[in-house]
């Protein structure tokens, strides 16, 4: 008893070893946890309010007053562009634990659950996949106008399907394993069952589907911002910032420039982070990629 | 085979139907008149009255359906709220563009992508593996609709080689050819390193199966091993390709937006805030459905060269 609780400690210590010494793990840790923490003290980092117009200094280049420069309206870009990480943050948050939970109940429910529900549902997620992400987006924006809670939604429904296929995966694969078996044959519960030891099992690889999927969350709401249909001006979101600066792109082009970079440094570094998780936790999900 | 096809036709004859079902839902979700939605605010009483009548809005919800779907299928798509022109012929005239520049990104691509991560794959560790590595990486990290932007930065502004929007002059192909360089490139960026980073991976492990290894052993050329390897590795990445297209659709719309090219996406973009339903329908459905169609198509492929999708379904 002794020795495998020794084994399984040395098994864990090695893994955390292979994680500290994997540079692009490392890297995407930092990057992380500088997004993480730059939308969480925005507030307090940002040299200026980020709605605080200032006539004068409109569209000033980049210099030691404003190290992103300015928009047409004198706001300053940094300040907008670390709030604007705020929205990015809170949309990935909510987003992605969202659709993760309904993704995973989804999914145990299709592997577990009789032939034809598993059926019904594989149906409706081709269906969801069948919209490309921005069409679905503009015909629900025309119902609803811009905001985003439309976002928010849009996000959720788009990238159920993905965890749902990956937890659907993996319920089919226990389902007929033998401890599961033995627990049926014991009396326990088919929730029971579901809750203590499906879930516990297919939980990881959708840790690791959800750190990848962050950055996709994060570019829809940029990209849907962008097009007018998330947040609504004078609210600051990398979208909005990039859209600003399209407008003013032969006077200002660092607004789209500083716009961009935050948004491919989030997609580095959480892309970073999934596959050195994923080759160390789960190295068999990585085939065919 | 033919079981295969059949079930899996079913299967996207349903999508469709559900795709259909939530675009009539569309314009009887929202409280209000369909007919002012559809025909606009500006309609006149008779023509409100016609539309109606046409419709016939007095039918059972299900009965509408029907008929939407009859005319979905005989190409009437309704008319134009603010030209009065049928939807199929404002598409017609714009679904050019769009195809021009959703192929002509992935084709660019793909006649990169593949070559490089083959490349990749049979020289691992080498230069240009390394160097497909990091350009892989950097690219995919790169929103589509940034890369467009940005294009436009370098190229068209600061450099000038190339014009920053529009589709250029009709009848002028090389003008038009010169308006579809910059889009193209933008769309197609992020797939080179994606589909570079899938080929090499799954080349990476074709190669390292036994089967190789004999070929190897018989004294076969590197090239043709390379190729026998090629046709099997090549497999996922059409299942990829086939998926890829909803984002590629995605993308086009951004491409199209940004430029301005008088594409389908940019007809939808415009008829969302103009709330021109009928055209917002149309648009919808084509984008859809032709989604559908190319992953139906990429199935198919992969079901011709691997019997043992065939049995899956």
């Amino acid at each position: 008893m002794d020795v495998r609780r020794e084994t399984a400690r040395r098994e864990r210590r090695d893994k955390l070893m292979r994680f500290l010494t994997n540079w692009q793990g490392m890297t995407g840790l930092v990057l992380v946890i500088l997004f993480i923490a730059s939308a969480v003290f925005a507030p307090w980092i940002a040299p200026y309010d980020p709605n605080a117009m200032n006539i004068p200094a409109r569209m000033s280049p980049p210099g030691w007053d404003h190290f992103a420069g300015t928009d047409q309206l004198g706001r300053d870009t940094f300040s907008r562009i670390l709030h604007g990480g705020r929205i990015a943050l809170m949309i990935a948050a909510i987003g992605v634990s969202a659709s993760l939970v309904i993704g995973l109940a989804l999914g145990m429910v299709a592997g577990y659950g009789p032939r034809w529900l598993d059926n019904l549902l594989l149906m409706i997620f081709d269906a969801v996949r069948s919209f490309p992400t921005i069409i679905l987006a503009l015909a629900t924006v025309a119902l609803t106008g811009p905001s985003l809670g439309v976002v928010l939604a849009i996000v959720i429904i788009t990238t159920i399907p993905s965890y749902a296929r990956v937890a659907r995966t993996a319920t089919l694969a226990l389902r007929n394993t033998e401890f599961i078996l033995a627990e049926r044959a014991l009396g326990a519960s088919t929730l029971r069952i579901m809750w203590h030891h499906v879930m516990p099992n297919v939980m990881g690889p959708l840790l690791i589907l959800a750190a990848m999927e962050v950055p996709v969350v994060v570019t829809i709401e940029a990209g849907l911002s962008f097009l007018g249909l998330g947040v609504r001006p004078p609210q600051a979101s990398w979208g909005t910032i990039l859209n600003e600066g399209y407008l003013v792109i032969r006077d200002a082009p660092w607004m789209v420039v500083a716009g961009g970079i935050p948004l491919i440094l989030t997609t580095l570094g959480f892309t970073f982070l999934g596959e050195a998780l994923r080759d160390i936790f789960d190295p068999r999900m990585g085939r065919g990629r | 085979m033919l079981s295969y096809l059949a079930k899996r036709l079913t299967l996207s004859l349903i999508v469709v139907a559900l795709v259909l079902m939530l675009l009539f839902s569309m314009l009887h979700m929202i409280p209000g008149n369909p007919a002012i939605l559809a025909l606009g605010t500006r309609a006149t009483p008779e023509a409100i009255a016609e539309y109606s009548a046409r419709m016939r809005l007095d039918e059972p919800v299900a009965i509408q359906f029907l008929i939407f779907v009859g005319n979905a299928f005989q190409g009437d798509l309704g008319t134009d709220v603010f030209s009065g022109r049928p939807v199929t012929q404002v598409i017609g005239e714009r679904v050019g563009f769009s195809m021009a520049l959703i192929f002509s990104g992935m084709g660019w691509a793909i006649l990169l992508g593949i070559p490089l991560g083959c490349l990749a794959a049979v020289r691992p560790n080498s230069w240009i593996d390394r160097i497909t590595g990091v350009f892989s990486v950097g690219t995919i990290a790169i929103p589509s609709f940034l890369v467009s932007i940005w294009a436009i930065l370098i190229f068209a502004i600061q450099l000038g080689w190339l014009p920053a929007i529009g589709a250029g002059e009709p009848g002028d192909i090389g003008d038009q050819l010169s308006h579809l360089i910059l889009p193209a490139f933008a769309i197609g960026l992020g797939w080179v390193g994606y589909l570079a980073r899938m080929v090499r991976a799954s080349m990476l492990e074709v190669l390292s199966e036994p089967y190789i290894r004999s070929a190897r052993a018989f004294g076969l050329s590197p090239r043709k091993v390379t190729g026998y390897a090629l046709q099997v590795a090549i497999l996922p990445t059409i299942t990829v390709i086939g998926m890829g297209f909803g984002g590629l659709i995605s993308a086009a719309v951004f491409a199209e937006i940004i430029f301005a090219r008088p594409g389908v996406g940019k007809m939808i973009f415009d008829a969302v805030s103009d709330r021109n339903f009928p055209i917002l329908q149309g648009g919808v459905l084509l984008a859809t459905g032709f989604y559908i169609l190319v992953v139906l198509l990429s199935d198919l492929l992969i079901a011709w060269f691997d019997p043992r999708v065939r049995q899956s379904l």
